[in-house]
């Protein structure tokens, strides 16, 4: 869908800022810049006030990703259950750190504070799906499967 | 046909359930066996997901954990016929689930239907007493509603524990053209899981309340703001919110009643401090997630300016229960002012977790030992942080305080969404201090100082602590850091940061170089 599309879609939503960007982020990956003046235009906005909405929220992301996101909990919970260890052997594994992506596109790195699985920690969240009681060992195995399955 | 069960809750999700229910077709189909696969909701045994149960005369019957590789040896030794000799001499059989020692103690109303109930299907919710409370509701004014749910003696459950019917009372007596009814689902604190819970596993509970709530207070739109964090409540709620409106329990004429009620579902954005009211207000009017000063409270001008319930997850869920079985039967359970139950999340270092719902009363020990069973590493459990990461960290000496806001209260401790994580005697206090401080830099919404530069501030003083530099400065400096943000910060995100801080320092001086005296001193 084009971003005009979705601008369209949201300009008379009351509130509609948020969705639009998570429509627009869903979509191509990220929220681009350059279309701040659009939406800024179509909502009645300020261009500023359209990149203080973006840079606000943790999750919306203003540059392209990996093709895959690997999110780590860092929460208490997660904590409680050696995260530390967890998050110091994926960045070593990965060779990357938080906010990188892997040389070959394929990942994002980013940490995550609480997914609702504190009953099972350490949990990661691998695009969409969340993965409770988690090793290095076993969320290298989720990253071959993406890789190859 | 027999049923089978396989969760399709996000923790049973996140431990292989999703294969273990294709494993389970599978295996039929090669079997010749005739099964109908249900996913329902995860009871809540979370060391026992992927929890498969079967039904038979008696009741249903559990299996668990159960991974893909279980699968076969299940079927050879006729699970689906679970009443049998061997099926019952299945190493994980684990007998009738009503009967299981977790489940049986617990007290459960606002959980009542999770993991019974499919939770998209309608018909289950209905067949399992749903929708009771909202046709007595219709049969009521506006302030008969309001004085039910204040008779109840229901309190915010999100944390802040204020009465919901006085807040509801407000609304129903603030003159508008238009309210509104708003759910703040953005279920940010480590160690809780219970509103993802009621949003995956009976989402219509919640659908519910908030119709009621709308209905008595003449609110004729609401919101589900739904963190982002969690795609599989977003994916039930709206199912379930179509199913509703299809059947006329949504949108216009409600079962023919004459009053509207539309349901949305906002996706948040990944901020911790849109937890907060008036920042989730914000938030949903599409604005940065910036913290207002209250008054005017969003009761009177919330969400666009108009008169707002806004209400967690569990508050709203438990409406229906209230209006249907009476204030009365709830407020027959707890103690003192804290009445009704709580949904109790156990998480972290713990060998059993799951959800515990119980009146208010039961202690944190009962918690920790009788439920928990203990740290999952076998070490002891040196502290507990109850109420999110905001909340205190309490040490063994006050396990025994019953899970009570005003007791809580006493000790200088939070019960908030009542979730407990536990810490076995690894864990260094003085780093979980300096982390609070960091989450909260991290979280911060940035319009009050004592919260924006106080977390970084705090962060800088914990590393010059950790270090030993200037030791006996710089432990004065971080209380009297804390004491600006406690008192001075605009909302409960920089004012609570002190309480994980100083009760680490004050329960477990000596992880911040110091000796109980000192720390007394």
């Amino acid at each position: 869908m084009l971003i005009q599309a979705h601008i369209q879609a949201h300009q008379h939503v009351p509130g509609g800022l948020m969705p639009l960007l998570h429509a627009i982020q869903d979509d191509i990956g990220y929220v681009p810049d350059a279309v701040y003046p659009d939406i800024a235009k179509a909502l009645a906005l300020s261009v500023a006030e359209v990149h203080g909405v973006v840079t606000f929220y943790h999750h919306f992301r203003t540059h392209p990703i990996g093709r895959h996101v690997l999110q780590i909990c860092r929460a208490e919970s997660c904590q409680a259950m050696g995260c530390g260890k967890l998050e110091a052997e994926l960045k070593s594994r990965l060779g990357v750190d938080y906010h990188q992506t892997t040389q070959d596109g394929q990942f994002t790195l980013l940490p995550v504070y609480c997914l609702g699985n504190c009953g099972c920690s350490p949990s990661v969240m691998l695009d969409d799906e969340v993965y409770g009681r988690m090793d290095t060992e076993k969320v290298s195995e989720l990253i071959d499967e993406v890789c190859h399955g | 046909m027999v049923k089978v069960y396989v969760p399709i809750d996000s923790t049973a999700l996140s431990l292989g359930a999703e294969r273990t229910a294709k494993a389970i077709v599978k295996e039929a189909q090669a079997g010749g066996i005739a099964i109908e696969l249900v996913r329902n909701g995860s009871r809540g045994l979370f060391w026992l997901e992927p929890l498969v149960e079967v039904d038979t005369a008696q009741g249903r019957v559990a299996f668990g954990p159960v991974q893909p590789k279980d699968v076969p040896g299940l079927f050879a030794a006729d699970f689906t016929n679970a009443l049998s000799d061997k099926a019952k001499a299945h190493p994980l059989y684990l007998g009738l689930t009503d009967e299981l020692a977790w489940l049986k103690k617990q007290q459960r109303l606002t959980f009542t239907r999770v993991g019974i109930t499919d939770p998209v299907s309608l018909e289950d919710y209905l067949a399992h007493e749903g929708y009771k409370g909202l046709k007595n509701a219709l049969a009521l004014s506006g302030a008969d509603i309001v004085k039910a749910v204040t008779d109840s003696g229901l309190r915010g459950r999100g944390g802040a524990a204020f009465p919901t019917g006085i807040k509801w009372n407000t609304v129903l007596n603030a003159p508008a053209e238009q309210k509104y009814v708003v759910c703040n689902a953005d279920e940010g604190d480590s160690g809780t899981y219970s509103d993802r819970m009621i949003m995956e596993d009976d989402p219509y509970v919640l659908i519910e309340g908030m119709t009621i709530a709308g209905i008595a207070v003449g609110a004729t739109q609401g919101y589900i703001y739904l963190r982002s964090e969690y795609p599989h409540a977003l994916q039930t709620l709206n199912e379930a919110i179509r199913r509703a409106t299809l059947a006329g329990y949504l949108g216009e004429d409600i079962l023919g009643s004459g009053k509207t009620f539309h349901l949305e579902v906002r996706r948040a954005a990944g901020a911790y401090v849109c937890g907060e009211e008036t920042s989730l207000l914000e938030s949903l009017e599409g604005k940065r997630g910036l913290v207002r000063f209250k008054p005017p409270l969003p009761a009177i001008e919330g969400l666009f300016g108009k008169p707002t319930i806004v209400n967690n997850v569990i508050s709203l869920a438990t409406v229906p229960i209230i209006l249907d079985k009476g204030a009365q039967y709830y407020a027959d359970y707890g103690m003192g002012r804290s009445r009704g139950t709580l949904p109790i999340q156990l998480a972290g270092n713990l060998k059993q977790t799951g959800l515990v719902e119980l009146a208010f009363g039961a202690t944190l020990r009962e918690l920790l030992y009788d439920y928990g069973g203990g740290s999952a590493t076998g070490r002891p459990i040196r502290a507990v942080q109850v109420g999110g990461p905001l909340g205190a960290y309490l040490p063994e000496s006050q396990f025994d305080t019953p899970l009570d806001y005003e007791e809580f209260g006493k000790i200088w401790a939070v019960l908030g969404h009542g979730g407990i994580v536990a810490f076995d005697d690894s864990a260094d206090m003085a780093k979980m201090a300096r982390y609070a401080f960091e989450f909260c830099a991290e979280e911060s919404c940035g319009k009050c100082t004592p919260c924006r530069i106080g977390s970084t501030r705090g962060v800088e003083v914990m590393d010059k602590v950790i270090a030993g530099k200037n030791h006996a400065r710089n432990v004065q400096l971080l209380r009297d850091l804390s004491d600006t943000m406690l008192n001075g910060s605009l909302c409960a995100l920089g004012g609570m940061t002190p309480y994980p801080v100083l009760s680490a320092l004050n329960h477990f001086p000596e992880d911040f170089g110091l000796s109980h005296k000192e720390a007394a001193a």
